[in-house]
């Protein structure tokens, strides 16, 4: 048996690893967070910032809302053809206070979830093309 | 009060699936409109329409195709495109000629076709376009936030399940009374709460459907109004802000918020700010306001709109909607028309099938489902890419 090839199913959007962030950016005049990566202009209305430095975002942060989704979303949303329940998580970033989005880790179920919860960024399959497996983030609640 | 406007007329396509070209429907709802405003075609001197994306380019030059189906006479025409606010931002464009004297008197039009199913991106590769990549990378589709917010009602106000039912039976009763309503169904709590789970906490009867449907409003300075001895309802306010930065509260079709780090979130929400724009422009308040339409995409989304539009503090929505405030016969009606929940959204024209609903009630033209007395009342909607509108009409 062939080993599968792993590759991110977006490049640029975030490390691997055992502590994989989300890389956004940050306005080298007003310091503003970007995710996904800003790099043509500052959205501050009170800056015209045009450059920007790469940064690694929180990989904690705490639960905004969550939702458990049963039906199978359209295309381009790749299912194969079990579809299986996925639940996503709007997650605050305390530093960056910004709010962003992700599925939730596959096993998590949604009844263990709660506003305020602790989670932290984690890198699973998101679905397999040919023979590479392609990779996304996604949030798991921290183990306490 | 210089900023007023009258409407001459208002004519709709019932909302259904009926498988036909938009431009037919949307020719339905003109002809409609010109016989209520008892004007003929050749009396209008702009067209302006709002766009539809999902029928190819005679959907985005709506207004010029509308104007062709109906006979080129000359008349100008422009297409306006703001997502769910189309049609809102098609009257804004109309009213902006009629103030500045370009134009006495406009006819503005909505229509579409829908597929069925979940709206979904368009077609093709498209990872420059966040609308396409919520949909590959996270399967994020739009119930997603309407469910996002309703689990945050629930966590932070004591939301129910029962509560985000009740506004569908509400408005399904609502709508009986509709003859322009797709749906004329009574449901119960329990069918609604029986209803297939869509998104947790929403379930299939509490998201709107997609429709096809056409609306479509005579609009007019009020010196044409006068002249042909009309005593109009009048369009008070038309709102179309865009949100201020750092937008905090997760929108659709994006992956996150703005960072309120080194700016902080302004006092109101976007979609209070909506609502506010529109109250200072017509110079009254939620108080003055006998009814509101507002966009229950989701049933529990119909609750945060009593904030967003001041009907009540935030949190207590809740009590508004337990205490029959907001159904037909309380104190301030919501939805009577019988709101998204009654027709499916039909994109380009729901924006104006708020504001023809708000002119039968303002008339008392609104038969079995008439807010009695009503002197004024507020549309809201919000949609994609930071649009949203309201519109304030008065007697």
């Amino acid at each position: 048996m062939t080993q599968k090839s792993v590759a991110p199913s977006i490049e640029g959007w975030f490390t691997t690893g055992d502590t994989p962030h989300l890389i956004g950016t940050q306005c080298k005049i007003c310091r503003t967070y970007f995710f996904p990566k800003q790099d043509l202009f500052c959205k501050n209305p009170g800056c015209r910032g045009t450059e920007f430095d790469e940064v690694e975002l929180s990989r904690t942060g705490k639960i905004w809302s969550y939702t458990e989704h049963y039906y199978q979303p359209p295309e381009p949303y790749i299912s194969g053809d079990d579809f299986e329940p996925y639940t996503i998580a709007a997650v605050e970033l305390d530093k960056e206070k910004m709010v962003i989005l992700g599925q939730v880790a596959k096993g998590v179920a949604h009844a263990d979830l709660t506003t305020g919860q602790e989670v932290e960024l984690v890198v699973e399959t998101l679905y397999e093309e040919g023979e590479t497996e392609k990779t996304v983030w996604k949030w798991k609640p921290v183990a306490s | 009060m210089a900023k007023e406007v009258a409407v001459l007329g208002v004519g709709m396509h019932p909302w259904g699936k009926w498988g036909k070209n938009f431009v037919e429907y949307g020719i339905k709802a003109c002809n409609d409109a010109l016989d209520d405003a008892g004007l003929e075609w050749n009396d209008i001197e702009v067209v302006a329409g709002a766009e539809t994306v999902r029928n190819g380019y005679a959907g985005y030059v709506a207004g010029a195709t509308f104007a062709e189906a109906l006979g080129w006479s000359g008349a100008r025409v422009s297409t306006s495109y703001a997502a769910c606010a189309s049609g809102s931002q098609a009257i804004n464009n109309a009213r902006a000629m009629i103030l500045a004297d370009m134009a006495d008197v406009i006819l503005v039009v909505g229509a579409d076709t829908t597929p069925k199913g979940f709206l979904a991106p368009n077609a093709g590769e498209r990872w420059a376009d966040p609308d396409w990549l919520r949909f590959r990378l996270m399967g994020c589709t739009n119930p997603t936030y309407f469910a996002l917010y309703a689990r945050r009602r629930m966590d932070l106000y004591g939301a129910t399940e029962e509560d985000f039912a009740a506004v569908k039976v509400k408005n399904a009763r609502h709508g009986m009374a509709n003859p322009n309503a797709r749906y004329h169904k009574e449901f119960t709590m329990e069918q609604v709460l029986a209803s297939p789970m869509v998104a947790d906490p929403l379930r299939l009867f509490e998201i709107c459907a997609t429709s096809d449907g056409a609306a479509a409003v005579v609009i007019s300075s009020m010196e044409f109004a006068r002249k042909h001895n009309v005593d109009p309802v009048k369009i008070r306010a038309v709102s179309t802000v865009t949100p201020t930065y750092p937008q905090t509260t997760i929108d659709m079709p994006y992956f996150s918020t703005d960072s309120a780090a080194t700016v902080d979130a302004p006092a109101l929400t976007f979609k209070d700010s909506i609502a506010q724009a529109a109250y200072e422009e017509a110079g009254l308040g939620p108080e003055d306001m006998s009814l509101a339409e507002v966009y229950d995409l989701s049933s529990a989304l119909e609750l945060d709109w009593y904030e967003n539009i001041g009907l009540c503090p935030k949190g207590d929505a809740e009590k508004l909607l337990r205490d029959g405030s907001t159904q037909l016969g309380g104190r301030i009606p919501v939805n009577p028309s019988g709101g998204l929940a009654s027709f499916g959204e039909a994109v380009p024209a729901q924006a104006l099938a708020q504001v023809c609903e708000l002119t039968w009630q303002l008339r008392g033209q609104a038969g079995d489902r008439q807010v009695e007395g009503a002197k004024a009342g507020i549309t809201a909607n919000v949609g994609l890419f930071g649009h949203g509108s309201s519109v304030i009409c008065s007697v």
